[in-house]
């Protein structure tokens, strides 16, 4: 089914950090609630489409006009950390 | 009748008679918050000063539908310049600086916004016990759940901390709520209702509706916040109706259909008789009811276990600490940033959800999963579409018991299966009404769910209606 | 002996549309403002928003297509590029995977190797991101600080086929997707700016071999001459590690301006999986037939055909239509003064020549000076009827760039015409026969150059006025008998 590495990708994937204990846990978890998953197997779907949509709309377009943008405090009202203006995070890679 | 316990229509009745003024109002819901929050925990966000404002409003919205009553709204859905925190440590100090498109309507038909009430975390639970802040206690027993995600609007609604409220649905999370705390929940078809503002959870599932004391509050606030909205590209337009032209006491010649596998399920027998009952109601009244068949809905339970997790893992990546959110303090780099962050912001749930999602998006088992699920996904809208060919409504339970306890399932997989007669429901993106049918024999609420076609509102509000009549249940109060 | 290797060279070019509005929301697209001044709630990527598609955007793309001689499909649709980065606010990039809005197209190029067809996959609509600088130097950054003016303008993907084969065909490539697009006047096309950005993917394989090598893509090139440079490097460096048994690593590098080479960023790139699905807040798109037919009619004459349409119809070397054409505006001003003047080559040398230099000398674009295609037309006529002579002209046209006057009133004005007329210019030559004897008994001895002599005299006499071809006639009636 699905084991610690596959865990341990999706969690690298997601940006997420887990412990020895977590990684244990939702392997089992998710494995569960994979295998109830895996009943969907039991439909045979070879000519059916895919539902992307479920609302059977196309070509919903607007005009090419600028709107007000936020003023600047707005946009940066939230923001943990600002410099000058702009968003400021930590650096991109440690040395 | 105590104020608070008031519908939408009898408050309004109220102030143009002049019996009540919207201050005077205010003032008992107020009171009313006062009394029982501390035991009902509804609210995250409780809005005093606005109120106040909109109050000072009040001649100018006099004609609004809503103008002068008291709504609550789920803290899934953005109000600028109040805290929206969809429950979690991620969002606890995140003010939007923009209002919902539902929240804009609310405001212009002259509502008098309450607060912001308490969920399951981005909306992924189905007892309100996975708020990152505190849980939401039904008001019908203390000790039990309010049903999720939506528990504190559905949960105000029943304790009279509003006059009705707005939750959203994903998989059920307006309508087993609602069935839980004894109250009316409504979601509408998949594009009536602007998303605009709703904190997603999944794109191509979520709604917000009305959960409200009864049905015709239900119509009212449909007729305020359904409609197209051009921030919202799938949002439908010119389908939105007058819902409340559809207020009558008649069922004649309606064709309701009784999924036979829904009811083959294993769930709480006196659900199942509560359910029984009211159909016979709908019988004698001159519905007629027959036996139908469709696909086993765990098929739609697998399938949403993977849509929903696979958009929400997307949703909810950007919640990095970049831009607003929590932030965490330990971080040498970026990297370490974005994990620390969403490590210390997201709780047990939704770290699982996002798991799945991802996983199930991922290379390799993108075809197994995903589009397995998306094409299931057609064989089950496929299915409802049979059925709506030949008849009106469809009706089954709303949840497979009552009020769960508090703390009573620790299981992921135990909780997912209280929404499998909701779940189809989404993914077909057809409308669906829970409206209370009972009582069990420790006095909590029993829910029915009616099930519409696409754009069937008026066909369920008229049913549900008439339902409500016969029952004459829908003036009973939570005692609390 | 070395194996003869073949060159295997792909391009990724990234071209940011010029509407006035963002991609999926109404903030302008305005290069150059205040960081996150142009920014709202739907680019930011804040909780609960939603993309709205701006049509302009899609016009564009349709046009881009046609002109780059794809299909154009009847059904495409979005889908996330999830991956995160603090620059992509939603951490997740709406693009297009599967169905992009065109397909299957070709362009022809031309090097000095002669012609070739180098074919586009596809192209497809996506948002720009966000701009990152490092705080500090890279090596010793402090922090990222993060501007979003740039999230959610609109960009065009355009991948071409790995048909070409030298640098030289992909930097012909390059600049002649350049050119259709500024001739399409749907982007800025400026490398500078950021407005063209140019990825390559390069690999080598043994001569004869039908399987592809081993590719490396190559980033950071910021101009036309860093794409051509780079590819260079890059093929060399594949050369000498095949040459000594090594195998080419799959990975990204690098162009490092400063430093002349490519450098391998693995460690620092993991492979993305990036977990495609189609855009759920987004509805399909369906291209018919009319949307088609009404974007083809805006697309004007491509630079190639034209340029071919100047040799063949207008007669003009190639040399004179490559640079006509290697500007729209240019092309368009020529094409303008012929409407009213019947003389190509003419106006070609006098555009390549005087207009470029003072164009070049001031900074502008061909329409942005105060020569009018109807004013240039005039004066040309002028010149050919011999009312002023080619060398007044360049001080006429000088005028005109500067003033925006009419050739006719700055003559007027300056006194400028022509002396063509017999007596005046008689009067003129006896004068000047008599004031130099020395230089008139030097033509009577048979020095045919002291002519030229006597005619810059009597130049110079009337400040250049003088029908110089009359006074050179009329000094060798008198003196040459």
């Amino acid at each position: 089914m699905i084991d610690k590495k596959d865990v341990e990708y999706a969690a690298g994937l997601a940006q997420l950090k887990l412990d020895e204990e977590e990684k244990e846990k939702y392997t089992e978890q998710i494995g569960e609630i994979l295998n109830y998953v895996d009943k969907l197997s039991e439909l045979d779907t070879d000519d059916v489409v895919p539902t992307a949509y479920t609302v059977p709309m196309k070509n919903v377009l607007r005009k090419d006009e600028v709107k007000e943008s936020l003023p600047r405090e707005k946009s940066l009202a939230n923001a943990p950390d600002e410099k000058d203006g702009h968003f400021r995070a930590p650096k991109i890679m440690s040395d | 009748m105590n104020i608070y316990d008031l519908t939408i229509h009898e408050l309004k009745e109220k102030i143009a008679a002049g019996e009540l003024t919207p201050a005077e109002i205010k003032k008992a819901y107020s009171d009313r918050i006062n009394e029982v929050e501390d035991r009902v925990k509804s609210y995250i966000t409780i809005i005093d000063e606005l109120a106040g404002d909109e109050l000072a409003d009040y001649e100018n919205k006099k004609e609004g539908l809503l103008a002068g009553i008291p709504i609550a709204v789920k803290d899934n859905m953005s109000t600028d310049g109040i805290k929206t925190s969809c429950a979690s440590k991620m969002l606890e100090n995140y003010k939007p600086p923009y209002n919902a498109t539902v929240v804009e309507k609310l405001n212009e038909a002259g509502a008098v916004i309450m607060g912001k009430t308490n969920m399951d975390e981005f909306a992924m639970g189905s007892s309100t016990e996975n708020s990152a802040f505190f849980v939401t206690h039904n008001p019908w027993n203390l000790n039990h759940a309010p049903g999720g995600s939506s528990g504190g609007s559905a949960a105000a609604v029943a304790a009279g901390e509003c006059a009705a409220a707005l939750g959203s649905d994903t998989g059920g999370s307006i309508r087993q709520p609602a069935s839980y705390c004894g109250v009316v929940g409504l979601k509408p078809t998949y594009g009536m209702v602007s998303r605009y503002g709703l904190v997603a959870f999944a794109s191509s599932l979520d709604q917000i509706g009305p959960i409200t004391k009864d049905v015709e509050d239900s119509a009212i606030l449909m007729n305020v916040i359904a409609g197209h909205d051009p921030q919202d590209s799938t949002s439908i337009a010119g389908k939105k109706e007058d819902y409340t032209k559809y207020l009558k006491e008649d069922v004649s010649g309606m064709k309701i259909g009784i999924p036979e596998e829904y009811f083959n399920l294993e769930f709480d027998e006196e659900v199942k008789a509560s359910v029984l009952a009211a159909v016979e109601k709908l019988k004698e009244a001159g519905a007629e009811v027959e036996t139908v068949h469709m696909t086993d809905a765990s098929y739609a339970l697998a399938a949403y276990y993977v849509i929903a997790p696979a958009e929400a893992s997307s949703n909810l990546a950007r919640y990095d600490g970049v831009r607003y959110g929590l932030r965490s303090e330990q971080a040498a780099d970026v990297s370490e940033m974005f994990t620390n962050t969403r490590h210390e912001g997201f709780g047990d749930e939704v770290k699982r959800r996002i798991m799945i999602g991802t996983y199930a998006l991922s290379s390799g088992y993108y075809d197994a999963y995903y589009l397995k699920a998306q094409k299931v996904r057609t064989l089950i809208k496929d299915d409802f579409d049979r059925i709506f060919n030949d008849f009106d409504l469809i009706l089954t339970p709303t949840a497979p018991s009552t009020a769960i306890e508090l703390e009573s399932k620790s299981d992921p997989l135990e909780m997912y299966h209280t929404d499998i007669f909701t779940v189809p429901v989404n993914i077909a993106g057809v409308p669906a009404m829970s409206v209370p049918c009972g009582f069990d024999s420790n006095d909590m609420p029993i829910g029915l769910q009616l099930i519409g076609p696409h754009f069937g509102e008026g066909k369920i509000i008229q049913a549900a209606y008439t339902l409500e009549k016969l029952l004459n249940i829908n003036e009973k109060r939570a005692e609390l | 002996m070395t194996t003869k290797y073949e060159t295997v060279i792909g391009l990724e070019v990234h071209v940011q549309l010029n509407t006035d509005s963002k991609i999926f929301c109404g903030c302008s697209t305005e290069f150059g403002k205040e960081p996150n001044e142009n920014t709202c709630p739907v680019c930011l990527g804040l909780p609960g928003t939603l993309p709205v598609l701006n049509k302009k955007v899609v016009d564009y793309a349709i046009m881009a297509g046609l002109a780059l001689n794809c299909d154009i499909a009847e059904y495409s649709k979005f889908d996330r590029k999830n991956y995160f980065y603090p620059d992509l606010p939603k951490a997740y990039q709406i693009s297009q995977f599967d169905l992009p809005v065109a397909e299957n197209g070709e362009i022809e190029i031309e090097t000095e190797a002669g012609l070739f067809n180098i074919g586009v996959t596809r192209v497809h609509l996506e948002e720009d991101a966000g701009k990152l600088i490092h705080e500090g130097s890279i090596d010793k950054s402090k922090g990222s600080l993060v501007d979003y003016n740039r999230t959610g303008v609109p960009l065009i993907e355009i991948v071409s086929e790995p048909d070409m084969r030298t640098p030289a065909q992909a930097k012909a490539y390059l600049t002649e997707l350049k050119m259709i697009m500024e001739y399409l006047d749907i982007s800025d096309c400026n490398m500078e700016e950021g407005s063209l950005r140019c990825d390559a993917n390069v690999s080598l394989r043994p001569v004869g071999q039908e399987e592809f090598g081993i590719k490396a893509e190559l980033k950071n090139m910021n101009s036309f001459s860093a794409v051509e440079k780079g590819l260079e490097y890059e093929v060399k460096r594949q050369q000498k590690l095949l040459d000594e048994g090594k195998k080419v690593v799959q990975e990204t590098r690098t162009w490092d301006e400063s430093l002349n080479k490519t450098i391998s960023m693995r460690g620092k790139e993991e492979a993305h999986d990036y977990r495609y699905f189609p855009e759920p807040d987004l509805v399909p798109l369906e291209i018919d037939a009319a949307w088609k037919e009404e974007m083809r009619k805006e697309i004007p004459e491509l630079p190639r055909e034209k340029y071919k349409r100047f040799i063949s119809e207008l007669g003009l070397p190639e040399y004179d239509a490559g640079v006509l054409t290697g500007d729209k505006d240019l092309a368009v001003f020529f094409e303008e003064v012929l409407s009213d003047y019947d003389d190509p080559k003419n106006l070609s040398n006098w555009m390549m020549g005087e207009f470029l230099r003072l164009l070049n000398e001031n900074g502008q674009a061909p329409f942005e000076s105060g020569v009018s295609p109807i004013n240039l037309a005039k004066m040309l006529k002028m010149i050919d009827q011999d009312i002023i002579s080619g060398k007044i002209a360049k001080k006429v046209f000088e005028k005109m760039y500067n003033s925006g006057s009419d050739p006719e009133t700055i003559v007027e004005e300056e006194g400028l015409k022509q002396i063509s007329d017999e007596d005046e210019l008689e009067n003129m030559v006896d004068g000047i026969i008599a004031d130099n004897p020395d230089a008139v008994e030097d033509v009577q001895n048979g020095k045919d150059r002291a002519i030229g002599f006597l005619v810059g005299q009597v130049m110079k006499e009337t400040r250049g006025k003088a029908n110089p071809g009359l006074v050179n006639q009329m000094l060798r009636d008198k003196l040459m008998d």
